[in-house]
């Protein structure tokens, strides 16, 4: 795999930097080298923050922001009426976007032409499984799906994994983010 | 063990290997991790280190030297305001030789108040008698953290491994750890120095020393930093023997046929090195010099390696405000200074209170370097890059 | 001579024990405590006060001052109880 760099869009709050560090973690164990880092601004509930991916099979030694990714991951609908979230996207480029929207609708709303776009209610499915609007882990199958990065069963062993560690008394809890994530594999459409 | 870490991260993970007798520690972003992550470490009994939280960076440092005057194997962390804290301990803790180990997250001095990456936090500390180690990644921090212990106690000085703040302190790299084990049949006992708590060698540490006996303790202290050099190569070999990584005193990349090179440090010389790659393939003749080690300041290598260029550009994240420019520019000049082949250098300083540079910027500073080269002239010798006119 | 750079030993260490023994502050004095055993009660309370050591005692007991490091700071004489006044200052005379 040639240099692949991601941009996640997201609130203070609903876990886009978790989701950058989730999915390098689960890149790293099918052998790559990775980087994931947030973007740095004061940190306020439901401000736009933003988080970045590196993926690639050599060293990664970049370490200046990132301009053009060729994939952006966006948490929240909304942001797309505040934020440019389509800012540096090539031609080639991946949107992946939480709404109840159409592809269609949303790559007129986006103003994209060439440019992917797949499209998947986390929001509704983070509230149906986990109980709360934090859309991260649903989304993290949808990416999966959407752009086949990643072996889609390494990545959720990785994730159950890292979330049993982070939540060592709530077995619950991860196994409704696993759950979460394959609904969204499920139903992301493009 | 292939892990992903960031910069703080990684840095804790060797402390917890090293496995100290002493931390003595304040928080300050963005440091604070590296020692939050350790006192976690200390709670889940995983060290038997006695983790000392003090009430700030100067007691932090104070708190070092006093273990380390018992002969603990002391570190601890800090950044920026908190390091400039310190600075008044700093200096006792190298006259006294007490090998103690400092992570360190550049960032910016205030004012105006700012978190984020530059060097001037710990360029204002070159003086204080300490070594320094500007890394470039989380995998290089890793690896000198471990060596830092060594070298300090072979040096009889303290020594100080910095971290690019945010860019390395909080982005998730992939490193390779080594086992518990064999960082710890590494490093070993450390080896005995006279100290405070040996009853059977009483001695007395810091005395009043006035202008009878003063001026040859310092003559004595300087030629500590004097001789360090051979202790620093020494570990980097040994390391590279035992583990397979290597660090040299100066890191240089693609620069054995380059016409001109570019000087960096931190982890923008990673970035440079894939700006070298690219003006590479469109058949551009550069390559990059990384300071590693800036105290000792390596001059004899430095002055070897520069003098074989047509041109140098030296990146600086930092300035003296001194009028002469940024620190490694100024010390480079100085270096330079009577050498029989002087190339003409300019200095392009960036990334104050951690602005980003891009690819782009960076080929722009070799594309100039290259024009120089050409010519042979530097019209405007220090230079603000990226900044807003 | 005192020694050149080269042989002292690293980070100004004192490395010997009770070196203060070499500097006969003795020679600071410009008054002599003169101790009276007769009318010494033996309090030991110039000898906790003596900021030099040089209140010589032996078995429990005061027995004298140590010329070469009594500095003469009076000290032992202003603290001696005024019942006993058991130690008194004169002029040194060298
Ligand atoms: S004069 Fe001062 S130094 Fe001398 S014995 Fe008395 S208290 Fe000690
Ligand atoms: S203070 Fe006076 S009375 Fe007491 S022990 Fe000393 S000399 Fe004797």
């Amino acid at each position: 795999m040639p240099l692949l760099e991601i941009r996640w869009h997201g609130r203070g709050g609903q876990g886009a930097k978790t989701a950058a560090l989730l999915f390098a973690d689960a890149a790293l164990e099918t052998g790559k080298y990775i980087q994931a880092f947030p973007e740095y601004g004061p940190e306020r509930m439901g401000a736009p923050v933003q988080a970045f991916n590196r993926l690639s099979d050599e060293p990664i030694h970049l370490h200046c922001g990132i301009k053009s990714p060729k994939i952006v991951v966006v948490l929240d609908p909304t942001l797309a009426e505040t934020v440019n979230i389509t800012e540096g996207l090539p031609e080639d480029g991946v949107v992946v976007i939480n709404t109840t929207e159409s592809p269609d609708a949303m790559r007129e709303k986006l103003g994209l032409t060439k440019q992917k776009v797949f499209t998947v209610d986390a929001s509704k499915i983070a509230k149906e499984t986990l109980g709360r609007d934090i859309p991260n882990t649903p989304m993290l199958g949808a990416l999966i799906k959407a752009t086949g990065i990643l072996n889609f069963d390494s990545m959720l062993k990785s994730v159950e994994e890292k979330l049993k560690k982070k939540f060592p008394n709530n077995p619950e809890l991860v196994a409704k983010n696993i759950e979460a994530i394959k609904k969204a594999y499920q139903e992301v459409g493009r | 063990m292939i892990v992903a870490r960031t910069g703080n991260e990684a840095m804790a993970e060797a402390m917890r290997q090293v496995n100290p007798d002493v931390v003595a520690a304040y928080p300050i972003t963005p440091a604070t991790e590296i020692v939050q992550i350790f006192s976690s470490f200390v709670h889940d009994g995983l060290v038997d280190t006695k983790f000392v939280a003090v009430e700030s960076e100067h007691s932090a440092m104070s708190a070092c030297i006093g273990a380390a005057a018992a002969g603990a194997r002391v570190m601890t962390g800090t950044a920026s305001q908190g390091l400039a804290l310190m600075h008044e301990m700093l200096f006792i803790a190298a006259a006294l030789r007490l090998p103690i180990v400092l992570c360190v997250v550049n960032r910016s001095l205030s004012a105006p108040i700012n978190i984020h990456c530059d060097h001037s936090d710990t360029l204002a500390s070159r003086d204080s008698g300490w070594i320094q180690i500007y890394t470039e990644n989380s995998q290089e921090a890793y690896d000198s953290v471990i060596q830092a212990v060594k070298i300090s106690e072979r040096a009889l000085l303290p020594v100080m491994v910095t971290i690019d703040g945010f860019i390395i302190s909080h982005g998730m790299e992939r490193i390779d750890i080594l086992d518990d084990r064999e960082v710890r049949e590494y490093l070993g006992e450390p080896p005995k120095r006279p100290n405070l708590l040996d009853i059977d060698k009483p001695i007395t540490m810091g005395p009043l020393d006035l202008q009878d006996y003063f001026f040859e303790h310092k003559r004595s202290e300087i030629e500590g930093m004097n001789t360090s050099l051979p202790h620093i190569e020494a570990v980097a070999r040994e390391y590279k023997e035992r583990f397979g990584r290597y660090y040299p005193v100066i890191d240089t990349y693609r620069i054995d046929d380059a016409e001109v090179a570019v000087m960096a440090m931190g982890s923008a010389a990673g970035t440079a090195k894939v700006v070298v790659d690219r003006m590479r393939e469109k058949g551009k003749k550069v390559g990059l010099i990384r300071m590693r080690v800036v105290r000792p300041f390596p001059k004899n290598y430095l002055k070897e390696l520069i003098q074989g260029f047509a041109a140098v550009g030296i990146m600086d994240r930092s300035d003296t405000l001194s009028t002469l420019g940024g620190h490694l520019y100024v010390e480079t000049r100085a270096v330079l200074y009577r050498a029989s082949h002087q190339p003409p250098i300019k200095n392009y300083i960036y990334g104050l209170g951690g602005r980003d540079i891009s690819l782009e910027e960076i080929e722009e500073i070799f594309e100039e370097v290259l024009e120089i080269g050409k010519s042979g002239k530097v019209t405007e010798p220090v230079v603000y890059k990226g900044v807003r006119e | 001579m005192k020694e050149g750079w080269r042989k002292l030993p690293l980070g100004a260490i004192i490395p010997e024990a009770g070196s203060a023994e070499k500097f006969h502050t003795g020679d600071w004095r410009s008054e002599r405590p003169i101790y009276h055993p007769d009318k010494c009660i033996q309090c030991l309370i110039c000898f906790i006060y003596c900021p030099d050591s040089a209140i010589k005692v032996e078995d429990g007991k005061v027995v004298g001052i140590d010329y070469d490091f009594c500095k003469g700071c009076g000290i032992c004489a202003k603290e001696c109880p005024p019942k006993a006044g058991a130690i008194t200052m004169e002029r040194e005379m060298k």
